[in-house]
């Protein structure tokens, strides 16, 4: 029996990579969650930045969008949306980047424009909005999605915000710093290797086994010679979760089982 | 010189069939009341740049006024997909939708380098990524400072530039606060600039607080009193964001009859934005924002 959700899990898991005094460019869902959860727990001097504009932000209510009302309330600065691309992302002062996407691949590389071609798509995406930057510019990433041959595919339809390219060192050459460091999925956490630039599966959620990984991900995927297992969120972490971050389960609807 | 008028006045002598129109806004201060107005006076063949489409250009695009959109990212923000936004692309109904794909610093970058009559502005922001490939418009050029090789947005230069805002007095000098989003560059990019806002003030309440002033009179065509013309967006101090209504937009937009529907009941049925708010009825009391005072400042010498 446990008394967590695997999205609570991919929360606390996510917040463990957010040190106390990181400046942080936040998403909306998980990451948003997993913000406010470090903030609380080992970061109280997080500084949130949101693409709207908001900088410092101690929303009173779990925001339901990036420009929600309530990220303006007590925050410590509102600026225009040229600052925080020029002066705070361009600049280099984003720690860390949290991104979603429809398809990440082999080399971190993520989608959210169409799925199929371009000019005949499929699935047309709501597309890049901020992620591009962020995925370019921030000093580091951090990728949540769920664990799917659909959604974990070789390569990419199309490269909205870039990971490490084909691999090795082809961000590098085309002067790019940073890059993702880490892939939260439903069922474990990949890390980058250091040479290739490959996702490598790190730690398997309780429950899941590496056959179950490579039933679910679109390429063969390698896995770490140290593999672990995701610490579950403590009582702690689920009760402000639940209690204190997203009272009515807008964001995590399923319940514990 | 008074620029004050109805909001049918401003939409009829300021936007006109195949513009480039902007009616910008992130999350904060969209300006529905102008779309709306669009709407009734059936403008067709409009280009629409904004970040990002929101249910404004949703609406727009259903209704068949647009024949390409300009945008970053097109979404129902917390909610899921834009319909009318994809019936145009996957399907082209109602009609097919022309389209032109930035990112968010990219759009920035371009209604800035307009607003400052450049020819356009670079950003380290874009190797690898697949958006230079499928629009040409972004160009890379070498630093004539260093070994760079830096991609480049072009300038945007609309015909109408639209925002709503907290409070203007009857010049169009314009105050703003909570987010800012790129109001005042795409304000200052465009060769007209409509205004709509919460409250009409006396210049002497503007010049007692100028820091806030972000969009001058000096670039303003026309000032439009709209309360409530932001709705279902919300305005910082006034209202706030009707979710419940960007959660229901889906089910409304998901369908062509049910949108049908909607512009009936909600746009070609009313005569202009009084008429709207009234229909709102207590939804309006609902959505009224708490009071936050800021710490007053002093302006003295």
């Amino acid at each position: 029996m446990t008394d967590y959700t695997t999205s609570e899990l991919m929360v606390s898991r996510a917040a463990k990579e957010l040190k106390n005094g990181d400046v942080v460019f936040v998403g909306i869902g998980v990451p948003s969650l997993a913000v406010n959860l470090a903030h609380r727990m080992h970061a109280p001097g997080l500084c949130m930045i949101y693409e709207s504009g908001a900088v410092g932000c101690v929303p009173k209510r779990l925001p339901i969008s990036i420009g929600d009302p309530c990220l303006v309330t007590g925050s410590l600065a509102v600026v225009p949306m040229l600052d925080v691309f020029n002066l705070y992302l361009q600049r280099g002062l984003i720690d860390v980047g949290f991104l979603g996407g429809a398809q990440v691949d082999r080399f971190g590389n993520i989608n959210s424009t169409v799925i199929g071609d371009y000019g005949k798509p499929k699935v047309r995406l709501p597309g890049s909005g901020g992620a591009c930057e962020i995925a370019a510019l921030a000093k580091k990433v951090v990728i949540t999605i769920a664990n799917s041959k659909r959604t974990l595919p070789e390569r990419v339809d199309f490269v909205t915000s870039p990971g490490y390219l084909r691999g090795g060192r082809e961000r590098e050459s085309l002067g790019l710093k940073g890059g993702p460091e880490l892939v939260i999925t439903d069922m474990g956490v990949y890390r980058f290797d250091r040479d290739t630039r490959e996702m490598v599966l790190a730690s398997l959620h309780p429950g899941f086994t590496v056959q179950t990984i490579k039933e679910n991900t679109g390429w063969d995927v390698k896995v770490a010679e140290n593999l672990t297992t995701t610490p579950p969120p403590t009582a702690d972490e689920t009760r402000i979760i639940r209690e204190e971050l997203d009272p009515q389960g807008i964001f995590l609807r399923s319940k514990a089982g | 010189m008074t620029k004050l008028m109805t909001m049918k006045d401003a939409v009829a002598r300021f936007v006109r069939d195949a513009d480039l129109v902007v009616m910008e806004g992130f999350t904060h201060l969209i300006p529905f009341a102008a779309g709306h107005e669009i709407i009734r006076q059936r403008r067709r063949d409009l280009t629409l740049a904004r970040l990002t489409p929101d249910l404004i250009y949703d609406q727009l695009i259903a209704a068949g006024c647009v024949r390409k959109m300009i945008f970053s990212w097109a979404g129902n923000p917390g909610v899921g997909p834009l319909h009318a936004f994809r019936r145009a692309v996957e399907q082209g109904r109602p009609r097919p939708l022309e389209i032109e794909e930035y990112t968010h610093f990219g759009m920035v970058l371009r209604f800035m380098a307009g607003a400052s009559d450049l020819p356009f502005l670079p950003t380290r922001n874009y190797p690898g990524t697949d958006l230079t490939r499928v629009n040409p418009a972004f160009k890379e050029v070498r630093s004539p400072y260093s070994d760079e090789e830096l991609w480049c947005v072009p300038a945007l230069r609309p015909d109408v530039t639209i925002v709503h805002a907290q409070r203007a007095d009857a010049d169009g000098n314009t105050q703003i606060w909570g987010l800012y989003g790129v109001q005042k560059e795409a304000a200052f990019a465009s060769r007209r600039v409509i205004v709509s806002v919460e409250e009409v003030v006396e210049p002497s309440v503007i010049r007692s607080d100028p820091n806030r002033t972000l969009i001058p009179g000096v670039i303003v065509s026309a000032v439009v009193h709209e309360p409530f013309g932001a709705h279902p967006s919300f305005v910082q101090g006034a209202y706030d964001r009707d979710n419940d209504f960007y959660v229901k937009w889906d089910a409304i937009s998901r369908d062509e009859a049910t949108f049908k529907t909607y512009l009936d009941d909600w746009v070609y049925g009313l005569d202009d934005r009084a008429a709207y708010t009234g229909k709102m009825g207590a939804r309006r009391g609902e959505l009224q924002a708490d009071r936050q005072m800021c710490a007053p400042v002093n302006y003295g010498f």
